[in-house]
């Protein structure tokens, strides 16, 4: 059950830092940070639980790269049509469920408020990350992320990645 | 003006719509009681409703719950082996009677008071139908004339193309394959003959009338000006070889284009439209890479089949989509991202790197998800006034060649305006 009990605090404390910046970081729109989170061979999938337990392999992003990455904040900046927005994160209840071969693995539920440009706010996804985190040159970054919502539905659009 | 059947006299004074179909009242997106019509006069006119794909209850007993139009239905396959569709909804106090969204059951009994059904939504028994004690003593019970044959769940018309499966309401309604026609069978079958393999499935909920969203889906004029990324890369231009196919009686449509034909168009390089952006380069462009999957050299194929149901080839990108009416205001987009069991590895990581591009999510199809709303908004006041549909004329002929035209938007509208009686 206690995953966690092997792991020494500061690699922890360090993980637990990530996962919390990388929230600041896409509340702040700092969006162009957002692939320096990861290695450049990573995943990053966004998908409902309901497609996830079944198993299937397409869900509402689908990154395979760093560049990918990359290519979704340009696509944001330049291509895409939507209404400005921001989210704010709410994160809990960070748990390292496993450490092998120096991969981490850490589940972390979350809660997105979405605030459009005339003030209305909604609960826009709330769902859990499941993560992989390495070390790379002393940095933690994910090597995969994976978003699981809860609900398989998206309300108008997604374009800000969760 | 097309002849209309059976004509709404009271929705017809209220909408107040010149003859033709190159404008569209704004009322026709929020009125309640176009609405309330549309429910009856379409979804349970003469169509032939999209409700899911066989891939989804492959065994006897699996079900899955939809709806035609806003009326809950139980999409299933019996201990026969054959789809059946049903209104979820018991003959008794009109509970529904599959809660779940799927699941698997040799028979279907309401929750309530345990009435219970075969899978072809027979009634079977009813708790205490007979009372309670027995003689002098006993106390309830149906009524001896209570008739079980008259008391089952309603069943809809069914019948199924290449996985997809369509249901009925109507008695009188062509068989599906004439419904449909020659070329719209033609594309499902070269999309989806080959089998189906299920890749995911989601939905986007969206903030405008559901007639808005297919308005969208048949609007080639708009597909790669809103969308930037689209016309950038190539993916859709107006300026490739493509045209506009209806079928006979207008229903559906396919808009299609084939990229090996694109010239050059001085209107996409000229920076006139906000569509094309200079030195838009991306990091990784796996995710545009595709293979020349179809002979015809199709490279999009947007297929709509009345009323509500999308059948997508976006590159090697496959979908279908059933756009479900929420209310005058609001619609949800279901989707069914799909594969086939024919696929190599390379060309479903393919098919999953493009998937980037639809969806809730996706570079291109996201706009669609946003664009209704603002129309709902910009439209609120001055319902009397209407919205203009007159790229490509005031006509519905097909268009063999170029897609800068509104026609199939037309053609919808009159295909509405017959049915609807207005």
């Amino acid at each position: 059950m206690d995953g966690t009990a092997n792991i020494a605090v500061d690699v922890r404390q360090r993980i637990e830092d990530l996962i919390a910046d990388y929230a600041h970081m896409i509340d702040d729109d700092r969006l162009e940070e957002w692939p320096d989170y990861f290695v450049e061979d990573c995943y990053y999938r966004m998908i409902d639980r309901h497609s996830y337990a079944k198993g299937y392999t397409i869900g509402i992003m689908e990154c395979s790269s760093r560049g990918m990455l990359q290519d979704r904040i340009l696509a944001l900046r330049e291509a895409n049509v939507f209404e400005p927005h921001c989210y704010r994160h709410l994160l809990s209840g960070t748990r390292i469920t496993g450490e092998k071969d120096g991969v981490y693995t850490v589940v972390t539920s979350y809660t997105i408020i979405r605030t459009m440009q005339e003030g209305d706010m909604s609960v826009f996804s709330a769902g859990k990350y499941l993560d992989e985190v390495v070390f790379e040159g002393g940095e933690p970054k994910f090597r995969s992320r994976l978003v699981i919502c809860d609900s398989n539905r998206v309300h108008t659009l997604i374009v800000i990645p969760i | 003006m097309a002849t209309i059947l059976n004509e709404n006299a009271t929705l017809k004074d209220k909408v107040h719509w010149e003859p033709g179909f190159n404008h569209v009242p704004y009322m026709i997106y929020t009125d309640p009681d176009v609405y309330a019509e549309e429910q009856q006069r379409l979804f349970r006119g003469p169509m032939w409703n999209f409700v899911g794909i066989e891939n989804e209850i492959p065994k006897k007993g699996d079900y899955v719950t939809n709806y035609v139009g806003d009326t809950p239905v139980i999409v299933l396959r019996d201990m026969d082996g054959a789809v059946q569709v049903l209104v979820n909804r018991c003959a008794h106090r009109g509970n529904l009677v599959c809660i779940a969204k799927e699941g698997n059951e040799t028979e279907l009994t309401c929750v309530y008071h345990n009435w219970r059904y075969d899978l072809q939504g027979n009634l079977k028994s009813i708790a205490f139908g007979k009372g309670v004690g027995k003689g002098a003593t006993k106390t309830g019970g149906m009524p001896d004339d209570f008739d079980y044959s008259k008391n089952g769940m309603r069943r809809l018309r069914v019948e199924t193309f290449f996985g997809m499966i369509f249901a009925t309401f109507s008695e009188t309604v062509e068989p599906l394959a004439e419904f449909l026609g020659d070329e719209m069978r033609e594309n499902i079958e070269r999309l989806l003959g080959r089998g189906m393999v299920l890749l995911g499935t989601y939905s986007q909920y969206m903030p405008n009338n559901w007639k808005l969203y297919m308005e969208n889906t048949r609007d080639s004029y708009h597909a790669s000006i809103l969308h930037m990324f689209q016309a950038t890369f190539r993916i859709n231009r107006l300026s490739m070889k493509g045209g506009i196919k209806l079928s006979p009686g207008e229903k559906h449509h396919i808009s299609y284009s084939i990229a090996e034909t694109d010239r050059e168009e001085t209107e996409y390089d000229s920076s006139k439209l906000r569509a094309v952006k200079d030195g838009y380069t991306l990091a990784d462009p796996s995710l545009i890479k595709s293979w020349r999957e179809y002979d015809c050299g199709t490279t999009l194929a947007i297929q709509t089949v009345y009323p509500n149901c999308i059948v997508q080839q976006i590159s090697n990108s496959l979908a279908l989509r059933l756009c479900l009416p929420k209310g005058p205001e609001e619609c949800e987009l279901l989707w069914w991202v799909l594969g086939t069991p024919e696929d190599t590895p390379e060309q479903r990581e393919i098919r999953i790197k493009q998937s980037n591009m639809i969806g809730p999510g996706g570079v291109i199809s996201l706009e669609d998800g946003v664009v209704g709303g603002w129309i709902q908004r910009g439209t609120l006041r001055d319902q009397e006034k209407s919205t203009v549909v007159e790229m490509g004329g005031r006509g519905v002929a097909p268009s063999g060649e170029g897609r800068a035209t509104e026609v199939a938007i037309r053609a919808w509208w009159k295909v509405y305006r017959e049915c609807m009686g207005i």
